[in-house]
């Protein structure tokens, strides 16, 4: 079996355009004046055909409406992509198909039209239940809005998640043990909660190389934080299966379980990453991040990829390690051992295990909670071992 | 063969930077020696190093043809020289093979310390010297000033000395007239058996090894078998030649003539700087003096990164040693480094030198030890041992007491710095030997131990007198004194390469500093990491590298896993210059930046 069945195959829609810019946000999204959908469901739909010229004749797992804010996206335009999809794949008989959502009342307004095009799970981008952390991380809604939109999303979808942004300016450990108290109510079996993270060339960023971001907790703060949020969640019914997301068993996201168990995955539209078995070679796939420049060279009749690379055996394990060890079911010790070409790692990782940074069974090796709070050490640590 | 009335040999000397091979380019260019479109700012620097540090490293002689005032063309042979106090050695056998000098001093400086001792050298050698007053074209220069400063410093006559700028030519022509009416013509016996000195030799991989003569008395030919008189040794000459400073073959050398000989010699080591040449057949009766061979000060261990680059590490060294007799070496193992090389060198920029070149040429990645210097251990049943490498220290119930090597510091100084200066080599445990004036500058002599001085003295000198200072020392001998090995421990295990010989009475300061310096350069681990400096097993300082507590990537999708592969590559490139002791990675720079000391 080729390795990349172990985690299944999904497509990856990248919707490029926000209605404003977040001051925290690096995701390839552009704020844009003028949209013409109907040329965008066009260049989507030809680089579904492209695609599925490579792969058609595989199942389909999961489709997945990323960006961006996709819950931008008319409607229509959505039904169109995932008709095509239907004709061009054979769908698993349990598809997922998710679309991220902002939690404004527009949005709210199309979710009927999303469910009935085919979608069935969202992931509704809420971030804060606090009004005034709402301001200063720059969102257009506020917590009544975040909740309405809950509701609503409840409502009309299947599985409903949605996202938190916690460790933020000003925020003191009780603050956020409150509000997660509070999601956790509203949750719905699953949720994303991302320590804010200042990323380079964001407003945030600026900000903070100016000396002029405080507020931000410093490294024990931000441990507490994080355990603070394993134990309440693992309370809740909602633990941890991966660094940043939550679910009650059975309620993962499919799709981002792709990313994490190395499978394949198309990606489409402006800046979308891709990883394809083909020919017994695994592709890394990249598209042009520039809207209009990707839009135009798919109209004009060319192939969205800007970059096509074969990754060496190598590579493929340090992918393997870096996505795998995030989760909590960990590594596949047989994937492992025949990317690596090495049969017992029982001596390897002794010390790391007696640390209490790793655990293993038979089958399975993994981050502990603990090891996961240092876990780019620990692959790194684990990969120079390997080599 | 040139008469020798028409001969002129001399060297270039002057303090680090006063402009000696921006003069030999003028030298060069006035003479039309080589042609304007060749003509590159310190031709003769052709290493790479020394052009990218824009230092001389190895001295470089050249034959130009002069036609003076007089009517008559001269032939003129500079050798150029380094000013490094590492290189003296260079300057001093150059010395040895021409009777005159160019003393060339900054004008906008005045005399330096390595002013002094190249005037001294050039003394001892009987040379007849001419001072020059460079770079006038600076608006900070004052020749007067500095023709004072050489009179009273020096006590030179310097009334005749000659103004001039090696950078715009200004002067350089009276400079070629002084050269012929102010030197000496060199001496000798055309009829005399062949006695000529063998002043350098290099490796050239085309030529092989070249070896540099001076002829003293008789005359050279292509062909002629010669012998070497120390070490026995008989060569046929394959190529005579005079350097232009590119190669230009010749027929035969007479007395007073410079020139380079091929001989089918295999390695430089072979050959003995200092040695007399002399005819198989027809020998002369008494070899020259010769000189005592440039002895190694500094020593410290070379290590490849890489456990697998041990054998390109000893192809590289054995290749470079060929072509560089100062520099020693021999194989070493350490508990914590693996396989490499305790080497030997002049003074550190010597050692730099080496390991830039290891680095560069061949490709190395290494990791070099604290320097360290030749301790005597006077063992309890009489024996003395020399000591280079700390990790080698025996039971202290065997020791009877440990001498270390001391050095005589010359150090001139604006006065402003002085104190600066003197507290420098108090806290260095030095003792003031002297104290002149010559104007607003100061000269101090001081005698130091090495070891103190071998590390970042020059560094901290110039950083405590913002570069004003300048300073040229020469072992004076060896002196008991209670010295100490520190270990360093690094997650309870110590560390060999860190290991060093101390003062007892500062062992505590340098323990403290080292421990609060490896602390920063050590990165957090994900478990806490003691470090420790000890004597024996006493613990004389202790930090502890806390744990780092988080480090993980909030989000990681699809679109991540590019930038977090390439991530990881070269996170696992950045190990590699680690070095793992227990679980502990330190750092390359560790080795090095510990014991740079800012107190
Ligand atoms: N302004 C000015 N600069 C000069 C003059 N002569 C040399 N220099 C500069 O001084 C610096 C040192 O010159 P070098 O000729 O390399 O000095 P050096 O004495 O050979 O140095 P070492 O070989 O390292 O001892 C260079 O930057 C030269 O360009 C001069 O007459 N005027
Ligand atoms: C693709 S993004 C955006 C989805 C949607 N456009 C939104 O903003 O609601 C997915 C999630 O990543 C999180 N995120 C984005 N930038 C972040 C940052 N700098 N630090 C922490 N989390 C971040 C947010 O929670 C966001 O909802
Ligand atoms: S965080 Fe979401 S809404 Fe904000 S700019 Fe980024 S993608 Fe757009
Ligand atoms: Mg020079």
């Amino acid at each position: 079996m080729e390795d990349w069945r172990h985690g299944g195959f999904g497509l990856y829609l990248h919707w490029p355009f926000c209605q404003s810019k977040c001051p925290y946000c690096d995701f390839n999204s552009h704020v844009a004046a003028r949209i013409d959908q109907g040329n965008w469901q066009n260049a989507y739909l030809q680089e579904i055909d492209r695609i599925g010229g490579e792969t058609g004749n595989r199942v389909l797992n999961t489709v997945y409406f990323g960006g961006g804010t996709p819950s931008l996206m008319e409607g229509r335009v959505v039904g169109a992509i995932l008709e095509r999809i239907g004709k061009t794949w054979t769908l698993a008989n349990d598809i997922e198909i998710t679309l991220e959502a902002n939690p404004g009342s527009v949005e709210a307004a199309r979710f009927a039209d999303y469910r009935a095009a085919g979608v069935n799970r969202v992931s509704l981008g809420v971030q804060s239940l606090r009004d005034a952390d709402l301001r200063r991380l720059g969102r257009l809604h506020d917590a009544a809005a975040a909740r309405d939109a809950l509701e609503i999303a409840k409502r009309t979808f299947d599985r409903v998640s949605f996202d938190l942004i916690y460790a933020r300016q000003d925020q003191t450990l009780s603050d956020w043990e409150a509000e997660l108290g509070e999601a956790l109510q509203l949750a719905a079996g699953h949720l994303s909660l991302y320590q804010l993270t200042i990323e380079s060339g964001t407003a945030f960023g600026d900000r903070l190389a100016a000396g002029k971001l405080r507020g931000l907790p410093d490294e024990d703060l931000s441990v507490d934080f994080f355990e603070l949020t394993q134990s309440m969640t693992e309370a809740a019914g909602i633990p941890a299966y991966e660094v940043s997301n939550h679910a009650e068993p059975g309620n993962e996201s499919r799709h981002n379980l792709i990313y994490w168990r190395s499978g394949d995955f198309a990606g489409i539209g402006p800046g979308a990453h891709g990883r394809l078995t083909l020919n017994g070679r695994r592709i890394a796939t990249e598209t042009a991040r520039n809207p209009n420049a990707w839009l135009s060279t798919v109209m004009a009749g060319r192939s969205g990829d800007s970059l096509r690379e074969t990754l060496d055996q190598s590579q493929i394990l340090e992918e393997f390690l870096v996505m795998g060890l995030r989760t909590s079911e960990g590594l596949d010790v047989a994937r492992l051992s025949s990317l690596c070409g090495k049969k017992d790692f029982s001596s390897d990782f002794k010390d790391l295990e007696d640390f209490g940074l790793i655990s293993t069974t038979p089958h399975k090796l993994m981050a502990t909670a603990k090891g996961r709070l240092v876990l780019n050490r620990l692959i790194e640590e684990i990969a120079t071992r390997l080599e | 063969m040139t008469e020798l009335s028409q001969i002129r040999n001399f060297s270039i000397v002057a303090h680090i930077d006063h402009g000696k091979s921006t003069l030999a380019d003028r030298l060069i260019q006035m003479t039309g020696t080589v042609a304007e479109r060749d003509m590159k700012a310190q031709l003769l620097d052709s290493m790479d190093i020394e052009r990218e540090r824009g230092i001389t490293i190895k001295a470089n002689t050249v034959r130009i043809e002069y036609p003076a005032k007089d009517g008559q063309t001269y032939v003129l042979n500079l050798i150029d020289t380094p000013g490094h106090v590492d290189f003296a050695y260079e300057v001093s056998r150059s010395m040895r093979a021409v009777e005159g000098s160019l003393l060339v001093v900054d004008a906008s400086q005045g005399v330096e310390a390595q002013t002094l001792a190249n005037v001294y050298q050039a003394i001892d050698a009987g040379h007849e010297i001419v001072p020059v007053l460079n770079k006038i074209d600076l608006p900070a220069a004052d020749p007067d000033r500095v023709k004072e400063n050489i009179e009273d410093v020096i006590g030179l006559d310097a009334s005749d000395a000659i103004p001039i700028s090696a950078k715009t030519g200004l002067g350089i022509p009276d400079v070629l007239e002084a050269i012929v009416t102010r030197l000496p013509a060199p001496k000798g016996d055309r009829n005399a058996p062949l006695k000529a000195m063998l002043v350098d030799s290099w490796y050239d991989s085309y030529l092989g090894v070249v070896v540099m003569i001076r002829v003293m008395d008789g005359v050279i030919r292509k062909g002629d078998r010669i012998k070497m008189m120390q070490t026995g040794a008989v060569y046929g000459i394959d190529k005579l030649a005079v350097l232009k400073p590119k190669m230009v073959d010749i027929p035969e050398l007479g007395p007073g003539e410079i020139g380079v000989l091929t001989a089918s010699i295999k390695q430089v080591r072979d050959t003995r700087v200092g040695d007399t040449i002399t005819h198989e057949r027809k020998p002369c009766d008494k070899p020259l003096p010769g000189f005592k061979p440039a002895q190694p000060v500094v020593f410290c261990g070379l290590f490849p990164v890489d456990a697998n680059d041990f054998e390109a590490l000893r192809d590289a060294i054995e290749k470079l040693a060929l072509n560089d007799a100062s520099f020693s070496y021999e194989m070493e193992t350490s508990a914590a480094l693996g396989f490499g090389f305790r080497c030997g060198f002049l003074g550190l920029l010597h050692l730099e030198v080496i390991r830039d070149r290891l680095e560069r040429e061949y490709d190395l990645d290494l990791i070099t030890t604290a320097p360290s210097v030749v301790f005597k251990l006077h063992m309890k049943d009489g024996e003395v041992r020399d000591l280079h490498n700390p990790a080698d220290m025996p039971d202290l119930t065997y020791v009877d007491h440990i001498e270390e090597p001391r050095i005589k510091a010359t150090i001139m100084v604006p006065d402003d710095y002085l104190g600066d200066i003197l507290k420098l080599c108090q806290d260095r445990r030095g003792i003031q030997l002297n104290l002149t004036y010559a104007g607003n500058r100061a000269m101090v002599e001081y005698d130091l131990p090495l070891a103190e001085v071998v590390f970042d003295f020059y560094d901290r000198l110039k950083s405590v007198t913002k570069g004003y200072a300048s300073f040229d020392y020469q072992l004076s001998g060896y002196r008991e004194d209670h010295l100490v090995k520190m270990s360093i421990l690094v997650n309870e295990e110590p560390v060999d390469a860190l290991a060093m010989m101390v003062h007892r009475d500062r062992a505590e300061a340098r323990g403290r500093a080292m421990v609060e310096k490896l602390k920063e350069l050590i990165p957090r681990h994900m478990f806490k990491i003691p470090i420790q400096a000890a004597i024996g097993a006493r613990v004389i300082a202790r930090e502890t590298l806390s744990a780092m507590r988080k480090d993980v990537t909030a989000k990681c999708y699809g679109g991540d896993a590019t930038r977090k592969r390439k991530l990881l590559e070269k996170q696992k490139a950045g190990k590699k210059r680690m070095r793992q002791f227990g679980k502990v990675e330190i750092p390359q720079e560790a080795f090095i930046s510990a014991l740079k000391m800012d107190n």
